[in-house]
């Protein structure tokens, strides 16, 4: 068996979140191992920023630009950055397996930061699975990291994310189609409630309602509080069906962009076995966490959307807090200087955390996203369908890790990333069971495809 | 579905083989990037009813963009497109039952 590397500090993910953290350590100096799976760091929110153009630059705005602050400070002796590092199994005592370029590695961290961030959430309507229908942040990778965007495209869901990619296409002179959202009058009468406390984060809320006069401005056509939204299309999508204030609409187009807003991702905490709980505003599960991201495991701590979506800046506080505990408990700092930092940090994450309520509730993802019409498919991988789900329930199948048995439903390539959440709220509603008492898929390593050839170089 | 390039290709172009057709792509291009970029619409059938598939998350997720190099499926949102790459569509069928 080959050795096992030893390490103080282990960062997994170097998106906003892990940045920060490994930023932090280093800064109190701290020798900090950051594994990241991409070529280069700032995770989705800041793909590719690294090598971004001047055209790419002015078209994705400041946001973006800002997580150059970040990335140029990884360049330090302390900060031992290790990019296309395939994570595929954590263990419970601190050891990481991860490959980089077919060769696997083991390492163990005496403390170790989760960063992994967040997934789009399944938006399971009928035809998602058509070439075409892609999520709207995929997208937004294809002109972060390859300067690309369709032509033809209709964006559907709701949530912030939506308006940007409408005014970062409309900037590169490649305007949606339009723009389906879903959000209904009741979403903005239950949000309402939560606006004066938004109001403590009004740069944000400025930011939006700057995009939305962008979008108005280049005329794009907004169909509000629609629902019934069907892709169109045999073998690709051809167009977009849905009713909008009461009336039906049919676009032609050959690319919808779906977005019902982002669910943590949890393969690793559940992988390792930490206790998640339903949170019933963002309508996914999140890890446990105590005093800013300390888990179950003394070793472990969440940092950034992973521990629940709050944002990129949120997610820099977070790290930079996970970091600061990790230090205290390796004793590699002084306690009244990480106790300061602390204080002010938490301030800026709890300003940052003010508008959240307020978009959750507002941008709620429909009920015909969550638990869609029976003849959907809800695993894409497996192809199992919303009806083929509920028909086990009578035969006895109350739990995820049932539905596998029963129809396969979770067991395919994507190891059940993009239909567990549809499984839980099926199960939840159909057995009127909470989603904690539900629960979700079992996760087991490696939870990335890993050959064989790759196990065997651990032994090299 | 068809995409279009915001700056041109000018002398980054590189080419890889994908079932044997030339496909011309930006170098630091994803496998996935490059075959949506010239006008791939399906990159794979599925193993349990052989519909089309494309990429869909681009992020790593998904596995809808699994294609085969050297025998070996491989996401192709999280694989470089380098000059001279031999791709092909996958083979795996549904062969349980």
């Amino acid at each position: 068996m080959s050795k096992v590397e030893p390490a103080e500090l282990v960062i997994i993910g170097a998106g906003p979140a892990g940045m920060a953290a490994a930023i932090t350590s280093a800064n109190y100096g701290n020798r900090v191992v950051l594994l990241d799976e991409q070529p280069s760091p700032g995770g989705q929110i800041y793909r590719n920023v690294t090598h971004s153009t001047h055209l790419r630059d002015k078209i994705l705005g400041t946001d973006f630009q800002h997580g150059r602050a970040l990335t140029s400070k990884l360049k330090q002796p302390q900060i031992d950055y290790r990019p296309n590092a395939k994570v595929w199994r954590v263990d419970d005592d601190g050891q990481i397996c991860y490959s980089i370029e077919d060769k696997a590695t083991r390492i163990t961290g005496k403390q170790i930061i989760i960063a992994t961030g967040a997934l789009e959430r399944p938006v399971p309507v009928p035809g998602w699975t058509l070439p075409g229908a892609m999520t709207a942040g995929a997208v937004q990778i294809l002109l972060k990291s390859s300067g690309l965007l369709p032509t033809q495209a209709v964006l559907a869901g709701a949530g912030p994310l939506l308006y940007l990619l409408a005014a970062q296409m409309i900037r590169a002179g490649v305007p949606p189609l339009a723009i389906v959202e879903t959000q209904q009058r009741r979403d903005y009468i239950s949000a309402a409630r939560y606006l004066p406390v938004a109001m403590g984060n009004w740069p944000l809320l400025g930011k939006g309602l700057r995009l939305l006069a962008e979008i108005r401005r280049a005329g794009t056509p907004r169909y509000t509080t629609a629902n019934n939204i069907k892709i169109t299309g045999s073998s690709d999508v051809q167009g977009i069906q849905f009713s909008s204030s009461g009336k039906h609409h049919e676009i032609e187009c050959n690319c919808v962009l779906l977005h019902q807003g982002v669910v943590p991702n949890t393969q690793i905490s559940r992988l390792l076995r930490l206790t998640h709980s339903w949170h019933p505003q963002q309508h996914c599960f999140v890890p446990n966490t105590v005093a800013h991201g300390k888990t179950d495991n003394p070793i472990f701590q969440i940092a950034g959307d992973g521990a629940g979506i709050s944002g990129a800046l949120a997610a820099e506080h977070q790290g930079k807090l996970c970091a600061l505990n990790a230090l205290q408990q390796l004793g590699a700092a002084d306690q009244t200087i990480i106790e300061t930092e602390q204080s002010v940090t938490l301030k800026q994450l709890n300003r940052e955390h003010r508008a959240r309520p307020f978009l959750d509730t507002l941008y709620a993802p429909p009920t015909e996203a969550l638990a869609p019409a029976s003849d959907t498919i809800i695993c894409r991988c497996e192809e199992v369908t919303a009806g083929a789900i509920r028909q086990q329930i009578p035969k006895g199948c109350t739990g995820p890790n049932q539905t596998k048995a029963f129809s396969r439903c979770g067991m395919g390539p994507c190891q059940g990333r993009y239909c567990g959440l549809t499984v839980t709220e099926i199960l939840a509603r159909e057995n009127a069971l909470a989603h904690d008492e539900v629960g979700a898929y079992r996760i087991r390593a490696p939870i990335k495809p890993v050959t064989v050839s790759e196990l065997a170089s651990l032994h090299e | 579905m068809k995409l279009t390039r915001i700056e041109p290709l000018a002398d980054n172009e590189i080419t890889f083989t994908f079932d044997g057709k030339v496909i011309s792509a930006a170098s630091g291009d994803t496998i996935a990037a490059a075959l949506l970029a010239a006008g791939v619409t399906a990159t794979r059938h599925t193993p349990v009813n052989g519909s089309a598939r494309a990429p869909f998350c681009m992020m790593g997720a998904c596995y809808d963009c699994l294609v085969e190099i050297d025998g070996v499926a491989v996401q192709a949102c999280m694989t470089e497109a380098l000059p001279g790459l031999q791709v092909q569509r996958t083979t795996l069928s549904a062969s349980i039952e």
